[in-house]
C-alpha cells in the first residue's frame, strides 16, 4: 500500500507542475497571467517560491519515501531491533542550514519587490500635491460597487473602470461603509480600502496583454463585506492612452445629464429626476455620492457588476435588488409600478457617452477651473 | 469519591458524576464527547459550504446564510473542536505521561471544561435566536460593528465565555507540567507530547489575552457605545485585526504544536524506534512558539501597513520554515532504520508528512509578500491553512484518538475501519483542498457565497466538493467504528500496541483513579521503553505506598460557568433597543427583562464563588490499604493473564 502511495505522491507532484504550466485560467482572470509590470513581478517572486518549494518537497517525499520502504516491519520481520539513535549533529546542522540558504534566496527578491512596489513617491509632486504627469484615480468601495474618480479631470464614474496601457496607473483606495478590498487579479495583487485611512499603490496594464483579455480585465473585491461580497465585481477597460485620453475628454464634456430623444425613454427620465436622481448622479462629477454614478451607464459591460447588459436584466435589478445583490442599499429606496420601471430602464440604456466628441486638450485646464471642487 | 467497583452505577448517577468530576481522565472523555459534537457541527457546515459552491450560481443557501456558515464553521471548528479535542488528548495523556496523579488545579480544569462547553452551547445557540454571527470568524470590526442583529453579539460573549476555560486550561497545564512531574523526569526526558503541551499552554496564556481584550472592545462597541472601532468617532478599526492577529497566530501554534506532539509519539511507538534528535526536536517545538508571536502582521500584509513592515513580517514569518523543517527531517530519521508497523494511527502519522510539508511551502509562498498580494484573501489562502490544520491538526486529531481510544475507553477501536477510515478521508483531503490552490491563482476570492459562470471555476469546485463528501464519509465510518467499538465493549490489558514507549502505556487499563499507586520513579527517556530493554518492563517506585491525597468532587465549576452562560443571555439582550448601544443593536426591540437575566446570571456566578471560598473543602485520602489491595488484585489479574 506505502508503494503504490509513493507512486500516487509522485503522479500527484507532476500533475502539479503539469497544471501550473498548462491551466494558468482566463487571460481577463488569473494571477498566472500577469498583464502588466506588478503582476509579472509577482508572478516571478510565484515561480521562484514554487520552484524552491518544489525541491523541498521532493526532498522530503524522496527520503520519506525510501525511509518507510526501508523500514517496514513486514519485511524486516517481528525480531528486528532497530538501533537506538539519540541523533546527529552533522545533519542537524545540515537541514538547519540548507533551508536557511534557500530561505535567503527567497528573501532577496521579497524584500526589493515590496519595497519597489510600495514605492508611490511619484504620486505627489515636489510642491507636496498631486503629480499631474501619472494617473491617478481615486477608489471608493461601497456596499456593493465601485466609485472611480479621476483626480486630475475630476470625472467620477461608476463600476467600469478605465486605464490607460502601458503606463503606472496610480489608485487611492478608501473604503465608505465597511472594509472592501481591490483586487484585478490578472494586473496585480490587491491592497486593501480601508475605512480607516486611504491606502496607495500603483499597477500596469500592458497593451499587448490587454489586447490578448479583449481590453476588459475583472475585478473583484477581496475581503467580506457583507451578503454579496460574492457580487462585488467591476470591470476594468485598459485602453491605449490615446483612446483613454478621448474617453476622459468625451466624460468631461458632459456637463447637463444626457437628454432623452422622446416617448418612454422622455417620460423615464422625468421618473428617474424624481425618484432617482437623489442617490445616482447622471452628470461625471459629484465624487461621494449614495449611489453609483450612471452617466455612462448605456455603455457599460454588465448590470449591477454581475448581469448581462441588457434592458430585461435591468427592469429585474430595479423591481427587485435585494433578489440580485442581497443587503444592497437601493432596496425600498423608491416606490416605483412596473410600467414605471420599464420607462427608467429605457431611459438608463440611453445613457450613452458620445465617442470622439470631447477635446482631449481640455481635459486639464478645466480641472484648473475647477479647481476648488475637490 | 468513593468509587463502587464492579456494579453498574445508574445512568443518573453516571452523569452526576461526570457533571461533578474534577478527574482529568473524565473531564478528557467530557472534552472528547464535547469537541467531538462540535467538529460534527462544524463538519456539517462545511458540507453545506461545499454544497453551495458545487456549481455557479448556485441558490442552496441564501447570501446571508451562507456567510453565517462559514463564520460558525471556522469559529466552530478553530474553537470548539480542535482547541477541546487537543485538550481532550492533553487531560487524558499528559498527567499520565509525567506520574502525576492528577493535574496541579483539578477544580480549574472542571471550570475549563465547563465555560467551554457552555461558551460553545451559547454561540451556537445563536442559530435558533436571530441569526449566527456573519463577519466571518475573524470577525473583523468594520462589517461586524455594521452586522445587523445579535449574532455578532453571540460570538463575543460566547468567545469570552469559551475563552476563559481555555485560558484556565492553559495555565493549568503550564503549571501541571512544571510541578507535577514525576522524581526522575526532568524536563529533558518529558516526551514530545508533554513538551509540545507545555509550550502550547504557555502559547495561550500570552495569546488568548489579546483576544479577550479586541473582544471586550467589540462588546463594548456594540452593547455599550463605546467608539474603540468606531471611525467617525475616532476609532480604528486596525486595531481589531492587530489584536486579532496577535493572538491568531500564537492560536494556529496552539492547535499545530500538540499535534506535533502526538505525532512524535507515533512514530517513535511504531517504528520501536526513539525519537531522532530530542533535543533539536525540543528546541524546534520552543523556537516554533516564539518565533508565533512575531509574525501575525502577515496576516495583513494587504492592510496597507507599509513596505517596511511587510518586509520585516515576511521575513520573521520564513524563519518559521527552519524549525518546522527541523521537525520533519527529525522525524523522517526517526522511521528511518526503524522497524514500521501500518496501524491507523501510523498510517495516519505517515500521510501527514507529505500533506503537511505541502501545507508549510505555501505557507512560505505566502510569506514572499509581494506574491501574498496575490494569495490574500484568494481560495490558495483557504486551501493553505487546510492543508495545515485538516492535513495537520485533524490528521493528530484522528490519529491520537485511535492510538489514544484504549487509555481513555479500555478497548481498541477496529483497525479495519480505521483503516478504511483513514484512506477515503486522505484521499478525499487532498480532493477537496489540493484544487484549491489553482481556484485562488484563478482569481476566485475567498468567502464567496457563490461564483459566476464562464469564470473556469466550475469543474474545480465541483472536484473539491466532492472530495468533502468523501471527508465525510471516512468521518461517518469513523462514528460506526466508536459505535461499534463501545457496544461490543472488549477490554483490552496494558500497552495494548505492545510498543508503548512512554510513561501512559506502563499503567493498568482502565487506569485506577489515582493513576499511579506507587509514585513512578523514571529512569531515562522513554521511560518504558528503557525498563523493557534494561530490566522487567515495570517502572520502579519512587518510594512505598502511602495514602493518597485526592480532590473532592464538586458541582461548582459546573455552576459557575451556568451562571455565566445565563448572564451572558443578560448581559447581550440588555443591549438591545438601548439609545447608545449601535445602531444594528439599538434598532431591536428593548427586553425590560434582561437586566434581571444579568443579576441573576452574575448572581449564580459570584455565590457559587463564594462557596468556594468560604466553605472549606480538604479532599480526602485514599488509604494505603486500599491501594495495596488493588496492587494485589492487579497483581493477580497480570498473572492470570500470562
Amino acid at each position: 500500500m506505502k508503494n503504490s502511495w509513493t507512486k500516487t505522491k509522485f503522479i500527484m507532484l507532476m500533475s502539479v507542475l503539469t497544471m501550473f504550466l498548462a491551466g494558468c485560467g482566463e487571460n481577463h482572470l488569473s494571477t498566472l497571467k500577469p498583464a502588466g509590470e506588478v503582476g509579472r513581478q509577482q508572478f516571478n517572486l510565484m515561480v521562484i517560491s514554487i520552484v524552491i518549494m518544489i525541491l523541498v518537497i521532493v526532498v522530503v517525499t524522496v527520503a520519506f519515501s525510501i525511509a518507510v520502504f526501508k523500514s517496514r516491519r513486514s519485511q524486516l520481520g517481528e525480531d528486528f531491533k532497530p538501533k537506538q539513535v539519540a541523533g546527529n549533529h552533522t545533519l542537524e546542522v545540515i537541514w538547519t542550514s540548507i533551508p536557511i540558504v534557500l530561505l535567503i534566496i527567497l528573501a532577496i527578491p521579497t524584500v526589493y519587490f515590496t519595497f519597489q512596489q510600495g514605492d508611490t513617491t511619484e504620486m505627489v509632486n515636489a510642491k507636496g500635491e498631486a503629480n499631474e504627469d501619472v494617473t491617478i484615480i481615486n477608489v471608493t468601495a461601497h456596499q456593493y460597487w465601485w466609485e472611480f474618480e479621476y483626480e486630475h479631470e475630476g470625472v467620477v464614474t461608476s463600476q467600469d473602470l478605465v486605464v490607460p496601457t502601458g503606463e503606472k496607473v496610480f489608485f487611492n483606495l478608501k473604503g465608505a461603509d465597511v472594509k472592501h478590498s481591490f483586487w484585478i487579479p490578472a494586473a496585480g495583487g490587491k491592497l486593501d480600502t480601508n475605512v480607516d485611512g486611504v491606502n496607495s499603490f500603483f499597477l500596469v496594464f500592458d497593451d499587448d496583454k490587454a489586447q490578448d483579455a479583449d481590453r476588459l480585465f475583472y475585478g473583484k473585491c477581496a475581503e467580506l463585506c457583507g451578503p454579496s461580497h460574492a457580487l462585488m465585481d467591476f470591470k476594468v477597460n485598459a485602453l491605449e492612452k490615446d483612446d483613454y485620453e478621448q474617453w476622459l475628454a468625451d466624460m468631461k464634456q458632459i456637463e447637463e445629464p444626457i437628454q432623452a430623444d422622446a416617448g418612454d425613454a422622455k417620460e423615464g427620465q422625468d421618473i428617474f429626476n424624481n425618484s432617482c436622481i437623489g442617490c445616482h448622479a447622471v452628470t461625471p462629477t459629484g465624487a461621494g455620492a449614495v449611489g453609483p454614478n450612471l452617466t455612462n451607464f448605456g455603455d457599460r459591460e454588465l448590470v449591477a457588476g454581475i448581469l448581462e447588459h441588457n434592458k430585461e436584466n435591468l427592469v429585474d435589478w430595479i423591481k427587485d435588488p435585494e433578489s440580485i445583490k442581497p443587503g444592497n442599499k437601493m432596496t425600498g429606496k423608491y416606490q416605483l409600478n412596473d410600467e414605471e420601471i420599464e420607462k427608467v430602464a429605457e431611459y438608463l440604456m440611453t445613457l450613452k457617452v458620445d465617442e470622439g466628441t470631447g477635446d482631449k486638450s481640455k481635459l486639464r485646464e478645466s480641472k484648473d477651473e475647477e479647481g476648488g471642487d475637490k | 469519591m468513593a468509587q463502587v467497583k464492579g456494579k453498574k452505577a445508574g445512568f443518573g448517577a453516571v452523569l452526576w458524576d461526570y457533571l461533578t468530576t474534577v478527574d482529568h481522565k473524565k473531564i478528557a472523555i467530557i472534552y472528547l464527547v464535547a469537541g467531538g459534537f462540535f467538529f460534527a457541527l462544524g463538519g456539517i457546515e462545511a458540507m453545506l459550504i461545499r454544497a453551495q459552491l458545487a456549481v455557479p450560481n448556485n441558490d442552496f443557501l441564501s447570501a446571508g446564510l451562507f456567510n453565517e456558515v462559514i463564520t460558525m464553521h471556522g469559529t466552530t471548528m478553530i474553537f470548539l473542536a480542535a482547541m477541546p479535542l487537543l485538550f481532550a488528548f492533553m487531560n487524558a495523556v499528559v498527567p499520565l505521561q509525567i506520574g502525576a496523579r492528577d493535574v496541579a488545579f483539578p477544580f480549574l480544569n472542571s471550570l475549563g471544561v465547563w465555560l467551554f462547553v457552555f461558551g460553545g452551547i451559547f454561540l451556537n445557540l445563536s442559530w435558533f435566536l436571530g441569526g449566527a454571527p456573519d463577519a466571518g470568524w475573524t470577525s473583523y470590526a468594520s462589517l461586524s460593528i455594521a452586522s445587523p442583529g445579535h449574532g455578532i453579539d453571540f460570538y463575543a460573549v460566547g468567545l469570552q465565555i469559551a475563552g476563559a476555560g481555555t485560558l484556565i486550561s492553559g495555565i493549568n497545564f503550564v503549571t501541571t507540567i512544571i510541578t507535577m512531574r514525576a522524581p526522575g523526569m526532568t524536563y529533558m526526558r518529558m516526551p514530545l507530547f508533554t513538551w509540545t503541551t507545555l509550550v502550547a499552554a504557555i502559547l495561550i496564556v500570552f495569546a488568548f489575552p489579546p483576544l479577550t481584550i479586541g473582544v471586550f472592545l467589540l462588546m463594548f462597541d456594540r452593547m455599550f457605545g463605546s467608539n474603540f472601532f468606531i471611525v467617525e468617532a475616532g476609532g480604528n478599526t486596525i486595531i481589531w485585526e492587530h489584536l486579532f492577529w496577535i493572538f491568531g497566530h500564537p492560536e494556529v501554534y496552539v492547535l499545530i504544536l500538540p499535534a506535533f506532539g502526538i505525532f512524535s509519539e507515533i512514530f517513535s511507538t511504531f517504528s520501536r524506534k526513539r525519537l531522532f534528535g530530542y533535543s533539536a526536536m525540543v528546541f524546534a517545538t520552543v523556537l516554533i512558539g516564539f518565533f508565533g508571536f512575531m509574525v501575525w502582521a502577515h496576516h495583513m500584509f494587504t492592510v496597507g501597513l507599509g513596505p517596511t513592515a511587510n518586509a520585516i513580517f515576511a521575513l520573521a514569518t520564513m524563519a518559521i520554515a527552519v524549525p518546522t523543517g527541523i521537525k520533519i527531517f527529525n522525524w523522517i530519521a526517526t522511521i528511518w532504520g526503524g522497524s514500521i508497523e501500518f496501524t491507523t494511527p501510523m498510517l495516519y502519522a505517515l500521510a501527514f508528512i507529505p500533506s503537511f510539508v505541502m501545507g508549510g511551502v505555501t505557507g512560505i509562498m505566502q510569506a514572499a509578500a509581494p506574491a501574498d498580494y496575490q494569495y490574500h484573501d484568494s481560495y490558495f489562502i483557504v486551501a493553505h491553512f487546510h492543508y495545515v490544520i485538516v492535513g495537520g491538526v485533524v490528521f493528530a486529531l484522528l490519529a491520537g484518538l485511535h492510538f489514544y481510544w484504549p487509555i481513555i475507553t479500555g478497548t481498541m477501536l477496529s483497525e479495519k475501519l480505521g483503516k478504511i477510515e483513514m484512506v477515503i478521508f486522505f484521499i478525499g483531503f487532498h480532493c477537496t483542498f489540493l484544487i484549491q490552490h489553482w481556484l485562488g491563482l484563478w482569481g476566485m476570492p475567498r468567502r464567496v457565497f457563490t461564483y459566476l459562470d464562464g469564470q473556469g471555476y466550475n469543474t474545480a469546485n465541483m472536484i473539491s466538493s466532492i472530495g468533502a463528501a468523501l471527508m465525510a464519509i471516512a468521518v461517518i465510518i469513523l462514528l460506526i467504528n466508536i459505535i461499534k467499538t463501545l457496544v461490543k465493549n472488549e477490554k483490552v490489558g496494558t500497552d495494548p500496541w505492545g510498543d508503548g514507549r512512554t510513561l501512559e502505556w506502563s499503567l493498568p487499563i482502565p487506569t485506577p483513579y489515582y493513576n499511579f499507586a506507587n509514585t513512578p520513579l523514571i529512569r531515562g527517556i522513554d521511560a518504558l521503553a528503557l525498563e523493557k530493554e534494561e530490566g522487567d518492563g515495570t517502572i520502579p517506585a519512587a518510594g512505598p505506598v502511602e495514602a493518597i491525597h485526592m480532590p473532592n468532587n464538586s458541582f461548582i465549576p459546573f455552576m459557575i460557568s451556568f451562571g455565566l452562560f445565563v448572564a451572558g443571555f443578560g448581559a447581550l439582550y440588555f443591549a438591545s433597543g438601548k439609545p447608545w448601544a449601535i445602531d444594528a443593536v439599538a434598532n431591536l426591540p428593548e427586553k425590560p427583562w434582561a437586566l434581571y437575566v444579568l443579576i441573576a446570571g452574575l448572581a449564580i456566578t459570584f455565590i457559587s464563588m463564594g462557596v468556594r471560598s468560604w466553605k472549606d473543602d480538604l479532599g480526602y485520602y485514599i488509604p494505603k490499604e486500599e491501594l495495596e489491595a488493588d496492587l494485589r488484585e492487579l497483581e493477580a489479574r497480570e498473572r492470570g493473564a500470562k
